[in-house]
């Protein structure tokens, strides 16, 4: 029988086994979610496998109903168990309102399963932040962002797991509105934010997108390396640019 | 346990109940409302379904009582092109006693949902006033109000729990939602229908027929009045369940308005004075 809280405050208010799950967080790799205008774009930061394992079989980018769908950083394992209940109340609540969810009703939910797990007896917080993008019924692009203690914001862009803070950094600086202007620059803008971060560009890299009324589409190694070569030459003509005017 | 043994109750009470029980964190909420509030919870060791049965489904009943679950009462509505109708009388029966004929059969849930009553008086109010309050929820919770389909489908989950119990409820969830006019039939078996026009109750043949003879989508605003008036008044006339008045109200898109309150005594004289 379990009757004992493991996440208890401290004397200054904290609660450190939520404090420390936000570490594991920060051990995770890199995800990044853009919201553009008629699309909205997930990027991840593959982790090399090894020599036997096969590679597709870690998916960092799920979805969660067709128009809903989620990358987190963190635990893997604690990933699985809250996917899996988002996905049976994304069903649930097709059976019993009869339409499908709003993103926001969707990211509310698994915040408070989130948060349950902060106030239960024996239970710990959950080790993961969620990035969850999707379209609403009349057609808005949403992204929002939820951390170990239950919280959940909306976001125009964001980044969770390593080296995050380099990545916002880096949105804050170039999420204009011509940098979203189309879907390709939208994706572009996310292939470039995790290049801040990630060795050895694009084969370390796994992007997906869901446009309006379409579901969740990952992109080939092919048409990322092509993407990932566009930027290459952007930059190196901004650099010649650059150069000149100095 | 060996208390348990002793008291003779161990055959009802299931053991292992700490430990198989799911904390609360873990129960997914698939809407499933009151079963588990201790307000109707059902004593141990009884079945209120197996109980019923013998009353209500048997020739004979049970030591000569038999008890008959009618919806002793009148309530139509339709769909139309300016909106949905709703008409209902208000009288309410105890066998062949009339308790009152002034009783209250739509309740009005939000300015864009309302709700009729035919059946047991005390279920239907009862129950409507659960799905008034977790409509009201849903507001609060998702900044939007519910949708019609919505509300229908929680109130047939509400009954369902409590299917073979003996409620009796006919009820006709009506309201305007982002899908335009809506309008759903829900019992007391938990069947849960769509549809343009219904009618229950004792009475609801009467209803039928008029209703039938009279309707096409393309009625207007003062033909459609005239029509779940009508409607309503022929049930009352000749089913002995239905009487009182007529209480009609029409829902909008911008919201719903009652329409008229008449007597049917009144609605006698204005009907068959026309005939001449």
């Amino acid at each position: 029988i379990y009757d004992r809280a493991i996440t208890v405050f401290s004397p200054d208010g904290h609660l450190f086994q939520v404090e420390y799950a936000q570490e594991a967080v920060k051990k995770g790799s890199t995800a990044v979610g853009i919201r553009g205008k008629d699309i909205v774009v997930l990027g991840v930061e593959k982790k090399s496998v090894a020599k036997l394992q096969e590679e597709r079989t870690v998916r960092k980018i799920c979805t969660l109903d067709d128009h809903v769908c989620m990358a987190f950083a963190g635990l893997t394992a604690d990933a699985r168990i809250v996917i899996n209940r988002a996905r049976v109340e994304c069903q649930s609540h097709r059976l019993t309102v009869e339409d499908p969810v709003t993103v926001e009703y969707i990211t509310r939910h698994i915040a408070t399963l989130k948060q349950r797990y902060t106030q239960s007896n024996g239970r710990r917080p959950f080790g993961i932040s969620a990035l969850i993008v999707g379209f609403d019924c009349d057609g808005t692009p949403r992204l929002y962002q939820t951390d170990p203690s239950g919280t959940y914001h909306a976001w125009k862009a964001n980044a969770i797991g390593r080296s995050a803070k380099t990545v916002r950094e880096f949105l804050e600086k170039n999420y204009t509105d011509e940098a979203i202007a189309t879907d390709n620059e939208s994706i572009k803008l996310a292939i470039k934010a995790l290049l801040e971060v990630v060795q050895s560009g694009g084969k370390n890299i796994e992007l997906a997108v869901i446009r309006r009324n379409q579901p969740l589409k990952l992109l080939e190694s092919k048409e990322l390396e092509t993407l990932v070569t566009e930027i290459e030459k952007e930059d190196e003509a901004e650099k010649k640019k650059q150069k000149k005017s100095t | 346990m060996a208390l348990l043994d002793v008291c003779g109750i161990s055959d009802w009470v299931k053991e292992d109940g700490f430990n198989a029980e799911r904390a609360s964190v873990d129960k997914v909420n698939h809407f499933n409302f009151a079963a588990q509030t201790p307000e109707l919870a059902v004593p141990v060791g009884v079945d209120p379904a197996e109980f019923l049965r013998p009353l209500v489904d048997s020739e004979e009943g049970v030591d000569g009582v038999k008890i008959n679950l009618e919806h002793g009462t009148t309530t139509l509505a339709f769909k139309f092109q300016h909106g949905v109708m709703v008409a209902v009388d208000s009288r309410a029966s105890a066998g062949s006693y009339v308790s009152t004929q002034m009783f209250k059969k739509v309740i009005e849930i939000n300015p864009f949902l309302l709700g009729t009553m035919s059946g047991s008086a005390a279920d239907c109010v009862y129950w409507e006033r659960v799905l008034a309050k977790e409509c009201r929820i849903y507001k609060l919770r998702n900044k939007e109000r519910i949708s019609v389909s919505a509300a229908s489908k929680l109130l047939a989950n509400m009954v369902v729990n409590y299917r073979g119990m003996g409620l009796s409820m006919g009820t006709m969830i009506c309201g305007w939602d982002k899908k335009g006019p809506g309008l759903y039939y829900v019992d007391d078996n938990g069947l849960r229908l769509c549809g343009n026009m219904f009618s229950t109750g004792s009475g609801n043949t009467y209803a039928y027929g008029v209703m039938d003879s009279g309707y096409r989508y393309d009625l207007s605003v003062p033909e459609a009045y005239d029509l779940a008036q009508r409607a309503i008044f022929h049930a009352t006339h000749r089913d002995a369940y239905s009487g009182g008045t007529v209480n009609m109200y029409h829902m909008r898109e911008t919201g719903w308005i009652k329409v008229s309150q008449e007597d049917v005594g009144d609605l006698y004289h204005r009907f068959f004075n026309e005939k001449k």
